[in-house]
């Protein structure tokens, strides 16, 4: 059984009576484990699709099921919770709370889940120990740089140990050689087993993923890099 | 998300934005002030009101008092007797329901008394029964009050108040010792009488505190001659008047004073005052009946008096420390409503400034009542932050208070004032974050991740 199955999911948004078709019938499965880059040119829909992934909305039309639960009638609430538990989140703009410390910054989902204060520090600490920034506990995001700060999302989206991460243009905002870096740290996330997705316009960037799904008007025209996806089993047999 | 989580991430958020939460709390700070301030100095006047009543007698004092004849009687007026002897005689034996009556026999020109070169005009020099110690709720502190001896003999003694004494012989504050003019001759009009009892010495709560401060603090030194500094001296009325009576018996003032003073001389048994207290307050009404049967007998059918209770006087206090209650009220609800309205404003203004962070909240996992009652949260904060201003602030409103307007009633903080106020803003808070936490919650987090 797949981690995500999506079904015939389209997503119409009307604009000034004009409907335009976000999604059109999209399906789509995704493994555990899986590497993947979803790309477009802006406007093709990835963004939107990623939301419906990721919980954050839902489809017009069509089925979603996320590990084995059907999501695509759930309520806000259901949606809020199933985001917390299996959905982790990087943005572009790293999105951290200016007023809390990166330490509350990752403590921050397992607030809404409500892990108690003391193991919330213990996970907090080892999720940033992941990302190298455990001696920045105490820092505020602003006293961070951008490859730092986008760390600290990485472990707030490690946190409460989700199905999969969704990472939106995770380096858009950031320099060549952090950008590099980040995705190095993705790269390394999807060899310890996690399910990484990549949303991006950028091709160099979707190259170093197996599985690629390009998206252009609402439709799905996917890629699978063979020599990488083979590549990628090798180094997971190890 | 728990409460307590709800309640710190609240504090911090004021605490981030401390002049803001500031100017939004003053609406709340001076509403809660000016509540407590107002309750406070109420509080003051009902004590200052509640101790004049019992000064002058407490509650179940009824007083018998003259009136012209009806019109439908008036062929019959110069039958009226007026208050008698005769009245308090038959009142004592057929009006169960009255538990005391006390007859009082006033001078009819003006009293003064001396002792040596001093002089004093009391304010009450009356012949009385010994019911009147009951009546009045007098304490007597020296020496005796007259018995039915003096009564039956009309012996010249007399008991004082230490208003008298202190005009005679000496004020303790000021001779520095307590004087007993036990013993001591005096002259009432020109005639002489024996004092042989003096009553405790009457204040109000307030007018002790003040004599005991005095006391502490040493007198300036004064140039120039000793001097009153006003007239009357300390004190309300009630006490005041209380603090200069002076009794004799009601047979001696009869004998001695009135028996030949009457028009053209022919003597005038009329009394000046019949105060009566009734054996309950619950029978008020048939108590009075009873009294009125009685006199309407004694008084041939004619009725020249009539009754006045303290009850109107209840009734004043009540009302009037209600009408001060509702205006005091109404303008610190105003207050308090306007400080609600003012944090309503800033939870709007401040959720449309953090749209973005609770866009965040919700992508990682916030549920919408989660994000509701942090917001809510953080409004009751801002209102109960203010509410504890509020009270520290009272203090200083209260002393502003009797600084600006100094009375004889000094205001008086009610800890109860103080919890309802503190309610009352807790729901300002509830009810001015409602619609702001409504409005977060509801947001959408893609809408509000893209906001900027």
């Amino acid at each position: 059984m797949s981690l995500v199955e999506l079904r015939n999911v389209s997503k119409i948004y009307h604009l000034g009576g004009e409907e335009i078709r976000a999604l059109d019938n999209v399906s789509l499965d995704i493994e555990s484990g899986e590497f993947i880059s979803i790309i477009g040119p802006s406007g093709s829909g990835k963004s939107t699709l990623m939301h419906i992934l990721g919980c954050l909305d839902s489809p017009t039309s069509g089925t979603i099921k996320l590990d084995g639960t059907m999501i695509q009638g759930a309520s806000p609430r259901e949606l809020a919770r199933i985001r917390n538990r299996k959905i982790g989140f990087v943005f572009q703009f790293f999105n951290l709370l200016p007023k809390l410390n990166v330490l509350q910054n990752v403590e921050l989902p397992m607030v809404y889940s409500g892990v108690s204060a003391r193991e919330r520090h213990e996970r907090a600490v080892a999720a940033l120990k992941m990302v190298d920034l455990e001696n920045r506990s105490k820092h505020r995001p602003s006293q961070l740089s951008g490859g730092q700060q986008q760390r600290v999302a990485i472990a707030r989206a490690l946190v409460n140990s989700p199905k999969i991460i969704f990472a939106d243009e995770p380096t858009g905002n950031l320099d060549t050689n952090t950008g590099e870096a980040i995705l190095q740290l993705f790269c390394k996330l999807s060899r310890e087993g996690s399910t990484v997705i990549l949303v991006t316009h950028d091709p160099e960037i979707a190259a170093v993923t197996p599985r690629r799904i390009e998206i252009r008007d609402g439709k799905i025209a996917e890629k699978v890099d063979a020599r990488l996806a083979g590549l990628d089993r090798v180094a997971r047999t190890f | 998300m728990n409460f307590l989580n709800a309640i710190l991430i609240g504090f911090k958020e004021v605490w981030a934005h401390k002049f803001r939460s500031l100017l939004t709390m003053q609406g709340i700070i001076l509403g809660v002030a000016s509540l407590v301030a107002m309750a406070a100095v109420v509080a003051g006047m009902e004590n200052g009101m509640k101790e004049t009543m019992i000064a002058t007698g407490g509650a179940d004092k009824v007083l018998l008092q003259q009136q012209p004849v009806p019109a439908y009687q008036e062929h019959r007026a110069d039958e009226a007797p007026g208050r008698t002897m005769v009245d308090v005689q038959a009142l004592r034996k057929s009006a169960p329901l009255i538990r005391l009556v006390s007859p009082e026999m006033a001078f009819q020109e003006y009293v003064t008394i001396t002792h040596g070169d001093k002089m004093v005009n009391p304010s009450e020099c009356v012949g009385v029964w010994p019911a009147v110690l009951d009546m009045n709720l007098h304490t007597l502190e020296h020496g005796r009050f007259f018995n039915e001896l003096d009564e039956e003999n009309a012996n010249s003694v007399c008991v004082i108040g230490t208003g008298i004494r202190d005009e005679l012989f000496g004020n303790p504050e000021k001779t520095g010792q307590e004087i007993v003019p036990i013993g001591e001759l005096i002259n009432i009009n020109g005639q002489p009488f024996t004092i042989v009892g003096m009553f405790t010495h009457y204040e109000s709560e307030q007018e002790r505190k003040e004599r005991e401060l005095a006391k502490s603090k040493p007198a300036e030194k004064r140039a120039g001659p000793v001097r009153k500094r006003g007239w009357g001296g300390r004190g309300g009325w009630a006490f005041y008047s209380k603090n200069y009576t002076i009794y004799i018996p009601l047979n001696t003032m009869w004998l001695k004073f009135r028996s030949a003073t009457g028009t053209n001389s022919i003597p005038d048994p009329r009394l000046t005052d019949i105060d009566m207290k009734v054996a309950s307050l619950d029978l008020l009404e048939p108590a009075l009946q009873q009294v009125r049967n009685v006199l309407l007998l004694t008084h041939k059918g004619i009725e020249d008096f009539s009754f006045q209770t303290q009850e109107n006087q209840i009734e004043n206090i009540n009302t009037q420390i209600h009408k001060a209650r509702l205006s005091g009220g109404i303008i610190a609800g105003i207050s308090l409503l306007v400080g609600g309205i003012g944090i309503m404003n800033i939870m709007l203004a401040s959720i449309n400034e953090r749209i973005r962070e609770i866009g965040i909240c919700k992508a990682v996992g916030a549920t919408g009542s989660a994000i509701f009652l942090q917001i809510l949260v953080e409004a009751v904060v801002i209102a109960v932050v203010g509410a504890l201003l509020g009270l520290f602030a009272s203090y200083n409103v209260v002393e502003l208070v009797t600084i600006m307007a100094p009375s004889q009633n000094a205001p008086v903080i009610k800890p109860e004032v103080m919890v309802i106020a503190m309610l009352f803003s807790a729901g300002v808070g509830i009810i001015a974050g409602l619609f702001p936490a409504f409005k977060a919650a509801k947001l959408d987090p893609i809408q509000a991740l893209r906001r900027d």
